[in-house]
């Protein structure tokens, strides 16, 4: 064992090799985090200072303006934030629940049917009906539209974490210990909810995880779905804000005195980074602590059984 | 890894008769929401052959045969968002594997595992960014008055300013740059696993023949992992015809000018029901994309099946 490691040590790039790849990937790195601390020195800088020296790294004046606007004077993102925060742990625990009853049923080599369950499953990965029936389904005949379950609902299912949570399921929980649950008398849901759940914590995690970024991140189904600001996300807010200071920007080029007089008085730019710095900030700061049940999730996806 | 575990006692054989009404009633949620979701959308489909009609409802309204496909052939569109999807996909397959392969080599070979394991995570993080704060991101970079590039970079280099929101031609460059930003962390983690994962005897073997790091990486390590590139290659083959909606509406702002470069199928189905209301060929064009995909992944995952059986999707 000894002897292998040694080889593999010798099998990395020497000295020289070692310095230019660390450069390299020290280059990537600052490539990834330049924008994101752009982002934030844009966030802190006076909305003046903006406007005559563009969006510089460095604010040459800060200012907490874009804060106390985004967090005190305006509704409308506390109120987004909140429906973030519902639909994501709405959707986060009804969908991992889904998931996780769908893919143990799967699992179980003794369960008549499980071929065909897992047909429909992983069917739906190769084909669908399309954007257009979808909506007219949600809208004319469920009627998710304007309500906190057109923002979840049809996220419910997903195939891919349907495939790696059997996978997991297969690799950690023994037959045997069903086995002896069920002759010990035990019902399938004391199995499931009391053994199962346990064996398969990480599994579950990483499902849970794959969905809260989802939810959080989500900004399709308001896109499709909402139109009642009352509904709006934090995502979808966002969005909405990019567009809206982009008509306002637009509109300053023709009638100049209000439109710029307006502009002046909002912090527009540094309050649109301020929203994105706080919706991200949430994702970078948990960020390591469930970084390793991604990687987990992505390697059990890419394998098979 | 599952032969290791203990085999099934016969009591848990498939019987031939019972259905387990407990783990079926399990199944139920999920088989729902399928069902409703994926299912029921496919046989909307019928969309797409109907002149739809509002007041008489889907099934009320008449049948047109092919019209809607005829009408959507015969728009400039159609072309344009077939290359376009073609053309960025091809991008993204080829940079992306290039990229990720080569980067997963690199983060193998630093001797401090700490550090590669630092240089993964910041890479990884742009994944978790929505494609909103991605055009916020970019936006900070790219706006026309107020952008890094226009307003601070370019004057200090003493380049013209561009306007970035209406100009096209730079529009493959972002993309495809954004796109391998977003992803090359993401992609790159496969690789690693499977690197890591490479008989610790086949390197041995290659050191006592006196070969060099980059002799075992062309040699040894890339031909042990070429079966999971082909594999995740053709995975994205199936795939051709699909795009990341959010990478080709909101990183451009869905800004009209640009459309020429950024137009691909699913933003093309999305504005034709959502902008022009024209139900029709809109399905139309979803399903003509939903249709070739699905011929494109059954024969993608045929040669996968070729390669390996196990790796195969069916």
């Amino acid at each position: 064992m000894e002897r292998m490691t040694l080889t593999r040590k010798l099998m990395k790039f020497g000295s020289t090799g070692q310095i230019v790849t660390h450069l390299l990937f020290i280059f990537i790195v600052m490539l990834c985090l330049y924008p994101l601390a752009l982002v934030i020195g844009i966030s802190f800088t006076d909305e003046t200072s903006l406007a005559i020296h563009g969006f510089k790294l460095v604010p040459l004046k800060t200012s907490l303006n874009a804060y106390t606007f985004v967090l005190k004077e305006s509704d409308a993102i506390l109120r987004a934030y909140g429906v973030t925060l519902l639909v994501t742990v709405m959707g986060t625990l009804s969908s991992t629940l889904v998931i996780a009853l769908y893919a143990y049923a799967l699992s179980r080599k003794d369960f008549r049917g499980r071929k065909f369950f897992s047909f429909i499953a992983f069917f739906t990965l190769l084909f669908s009906g399309g954007l257009v029936p979808w909506y007219v389904l949600c809208v004319n005949v469920l009627h998710l539209r304007n309500n906190v379950w057109a923002l979840f609902l049809p996220y419910l299912m997903n195939a891919w974490y349907v495939l790696i949570m059997r996978t997991f399921y297969k690799t950690n929980v023994p037959d045997s210990i069903i086995e002896s649950a069920k002759m010990d008398g035990a019902g399938e849901y004391t199995i499931f909810f009391r053994i199962v759940v346990h064996l398969a914590k990480p599994g579950l995690a990483t499902i849970a995880l794959f969905n809260t970024i989802v939810f959080w991140n989500d900004w399709w189904l308001p896109l499709m779905l909402v139109n009642d600001p009352q509904w709006f996300n934090l995502q979808f807010l966002m969005y909405r804000v990019q567009s809206n200071i982009q008509y306002l920007s637009s509109m300053a080029g023709n009638i100049q005195g209000v439109s710029a007089d307006i502009l002046k008085r909002l912090p527009s730019r540094s309050a649109q980074m301020a929203m994105c710095i706080l919706s991200i900030g949430p994702i970078v700061m948990a960020y390591p602590f469930f970084q390793k049940y991604f990687v987990k999730g992505i390697t059990i996806g890419s394998l098979k059984e | 890894m599952a032969d290791a575990l203990p085999r099934a006692p016969v009591l848990l054989r498939p019987s031939r008769r019972r259905i387990n009404f407990a783990l079926l009633s399990m199944l139920l949620p999920g088989a729902v929401a399928l069902l409703l979701f994926s299912y029921v959308p496919m046989a909307g489909i019928i969309i797409a052959f109907k002149d739809i009609n509002y007041a008489k409802g889907i099934l009320g309204s008449p049948w047109i045969g092919f019209k809607n496909f005829e009408f959507f052939i015969k728009t400039p569109d159609a072309w344009l968002i077939t290359r376009n999807a073609i053309l960025y996909n091809g991008a993204f397959i080829v940079l992306g594997t290039v990229v990720a392969v080569g980067v997963a080599v690199l983060l193998d070979g630093l001797r401090t595992k700490k550090t590669s394991r630092f240089y993964q995570g910041i890479m990884f993080l742009p994944y978790f960014f929505s494609w909103i704060v991605i055009s916020t991101l970019a936006f900070s970079f790219l706006s026309t008055d107020l952008g890094f590039f226009n307003k601070v970079l370019f004057p200090a280099l003493g380049i013209a300013t561009v306007n970035w929101y209406i100009e096209p031609v730079y529009w493959p460059f972002i993309i495809v740059f954004t796109n391998l930003w977003k992803y090359t962390g993401y992609g790159s983690v496969v690789y690693l696993a499977a690197i890591a994962g490479i008989d610790q005897n086949c390197f041995e073997a290659a050191a006592l023949d006196g070969a060099s790091r980059w002799q075992t990486v062309r040699h040894v390590m890339i031909p042990l992992i070429s079966y999971l590139i082909i594999i995740q290659v053709m995975l994205q083959i199936g795939r051709l015809f699909y795009s990341d909606f959010g990478l080709f509406y909101q990183v451009p702002m869905n800004m009209g000018p640009l459309f020429k470069a950024t137009n691909v199928i699913d933003t093309y189905v999305y504005r034709t029901l959502v902008n022009v209301g024209d139900i029709g060929m809109s399905a139309a064009a979803g399903l003509y994309q939903s249709a070739v995909g699905f011929v494109l992944v059954l024969a993608s995952n045929l040669v996968v099946r070729r390669i390996d059986p196990e790796k195969s999707l069916f």
